[in-house]
């Protein structure tokens, strides 16, 4: 048993005191947009900060709601439907990070079992390929992608940001941590019951290995939502922008007015920190499984 | 095994692998043999102008340019400040926290992670409204406390400039890091940590003997995402300065994207490109070393 000095107790009074200022300095940042993005005009420009706003308004939402001027929907070239064109942003954030999720998720998944159940030729090579592709600056090859993007005719298209979204093999190595712990009994029966190959990954091996699709499925949903630097040399025309790259733009426009700005940073943020609190747990598995081990 | 088995193994290995490698060869491997290959060209990105190929000739122009040899003295001051201070910080923080009950572990968790969720877009429009001369609070703050007399333009000045930048890279770049420590910290032999107690080791002798050797490869880990992502700072740059003043907040990431698609320089910026992603590996290979030794 360890005797409790008085020392140690001051010692750990004060690291939480210094723990929780730190946390409310991190905090700061966002309850600034959230507040910045309903004070006045006067309030936001005014050389003595108004640390709560004292007259709420909805003025910066209304503005940036204010331009119906994007379609709601364009499918193969037909516009229908007049939105604002945040809103506009906003759906083609979530279309994007859903989509490349649901691709991210389906072949990683089965990438991540192969390489860790299948003894087949190369597979110790192609790993060591995906270990060291992980090591890579992605920024810098998302440089040389844009002529291929636009050979292939994606250029301003929303799947050109998902397409190399998926691609990145984080997901397959963090499947394959999640596959080695799949007992190879279990695989032996199956294949003893003359189960298809395929059958055997849809009826055993997914349901193993569900919390690690759920981690990653949460994490590529996140990272694609505020993948900027892709989206900023992916996307041009003002109905294809994310709605981060569209604060971005809007921001160029109008530098000074801080209000509206705060409001879209607001929009921007909101949704994937919602989604982020709710799915936190599995969230950070993901984080602690990708981690290279020894 | 059986030859008709390994057969079996074979191809549906491959075939389990497929949809995951279109996409890993098509949207990382690809870029990056292309990336290599067009660095040797004199390159334009929306002319269409025919590749010429030039041989080694931006590599050689690279090493004359004052822009880019100071945005790699730049780069390498991020890298260098952010690196050991971010380790240090969320080892610090993930040893106060991760014996904590489980809320409050999730509450300090996750509120340090918040700027990582928030987006880089969102967070970086709320810091420049916060650096900002005349509305900003850095200045309300400093100056009524005494600490400087009349109002500075913290981004427009290259004195401050980097150093500003270098401030909000660190709030973006604790988060994961300290989810890491913390699920290391928790797994540590804890019949070890207490048989070292029993023996009389203090706190500090724990943690230096038994604890820092067996979260040393999470330490690598970190040592290497952290290196990656300094290296590739590039949204804070382009929406906050844009390089200036002066490039004083020149970046190699944010160059290569300027020179690429601004100046429309596409080789240049490609062999840029290489040079940066040598330097990563050959970072990323010390720390592997040096840890390895230990």
């Amino acid at each position: 048993m360890k005797i409790t000095s008085g020392r140690t107790k001051a010692y750990r009074t004060v690291t939480l005191i210094v723990l929780i200022v730190l946390a409310l300095l991190f905090l700061f940042p966002l309850y600034w947009i959230l507040t910045g993005s309903v004070k006045t005009m006067a309030e936001i420009n005014s050389a003595t900060p108004r640390w709560f706003p004292q007259e709420f308004t909805l003025r910066n939402y209304a503005e940036l709601f204010s331009r119906r001027s994007a379609p709601l929907l364009s499918l193969f070239g037909v516009e229908v439907g007049k939105v604002p064109g945040a809103i506009r942003w906003l759906l083609n954030t979530v279309f994007m990070a859903v989509m490349a999720m649901i691709l991210t998720c389906i072949t990683a998944a089965m990438a991540g079992y192969a390489l860790a159940k299948k003894r087949f030729f190369g597979r110790t090579l192609l790993f060591s390929l995906i270990v060291a592709a992980m090591a890579l600056p992605k920024q810098v090859i998302l440089i040389p992608l844009i002529r291929e993007i636009s050979a292939l005719g994606l250029y301003d298209n929303i799947w050109a940001v998902i397409f190399p979204t998926v691609g990145w093999p984080f997901g397959v190595f963090l499947m394959k941590q999640f596959s080695e712990g799949i007992p190879g009994e279990m695989l032996e029966a199956a294949r003893i019951d003359g189960a298809s190959e395929l059958k055997t990954f849809t009826s055993v091996v997914v349901p193993l290995i569900k919390p690690g699709i759920g981690a990653l499925a949460i994490f590529t949903f996140i990272n694609s939502w505020n993948d900027y630097f892709m989206q900023l040399i992916m996307l041009t025309s003002s109905k294809n922008l994310t709605i981060s790259l569209g604060i971005a733009t809007m921001q160029a426009e109008n530098s000074t007015d801080f209000g509206l700005i705060m409001a879209g940073a607001a929009l921007a943020a909101v949704p994937i920190i919602v989604v982020f609190l709710i799915f936190q747990k599995y969230f950070t598995k993901g984080i602690t499984m990708g981690a290279v081990k020894g | 095994m059986s030859k008709a088995l390994r057969r079996r193994e074979n191809i549906s290995g491959y075939l389990f692998l497929l949809p995951s490698l279109i996409f890993f060869l098509g949207f990382v491997v690809f870029p990056m043999i292309l990336c290599v290959y067009t660095s040797f060209f004199d390159a334009k990105l929306s002319a269409n102008v025919p590749d010429a190929f030039v041989g080694f000739q931006n590599y050689v122009t690279l090493w004359k340019d004052p822009v880019f040899l100071k945005a790699l003295v730049n780069t390498f001051i991020i890298v260098l400040v952010s690196v050991p201070v971010v380790c240090v910080f969320s080892l610090w923080v993930a040893s106060a926290i991760y014996k904590m009950k489980e809320g409050a572990l999730s509450f300090f968790r996750i509120v340090f992670y918040l700027p990582v969720v928030t987006g880089s877009v969102a967070v970086t429009v709320v810091w420049k409204w916060m650096y900002n001369n005349y509305y900003g609070i850095f200045n309300y703050l400093l100056k009524g406390m005494g600490f400087i007399e009349k109002n500075i333009n913290w981004l427009g000045d290259p004195k401050y400039a980097l150093a500003c930048i270098i401030i909000i890279l660190l709030t973006t770049s604790v988060g994961q890091p300290i989810v890491l420590y913390v699920s290391a910290l928790s797994n540590v032999d804890q019949s070890l940590v207490e048989a070292a107690e029993v023996d009389g080791a203090t706190n500090l002798q724990v943690f230096w003997r038994i604890k820092w050797p067996q979260i040393m490869p999470t330490t690598l880990y970190i040592l290497v995402i952290t290196t990656i992502n300094s290296f590739q700072c590039f949204a804070l740059i382009q929406l906050l300065t844009s390089g200036g003043p002066n490039y004083a907040t020149e970046t190699v990431m944010y160059y290569i994207y300027y020179t690429a698609f601004k100046l429309n320089n596409f080789g240049y910026g490609n062999a840029m490109g290489v040079i940066l992603a040598i330097f990563i590996a050959i970072l990323s290979a010390i720390q592997f070393r040096l840890a390895r030794e230990k």
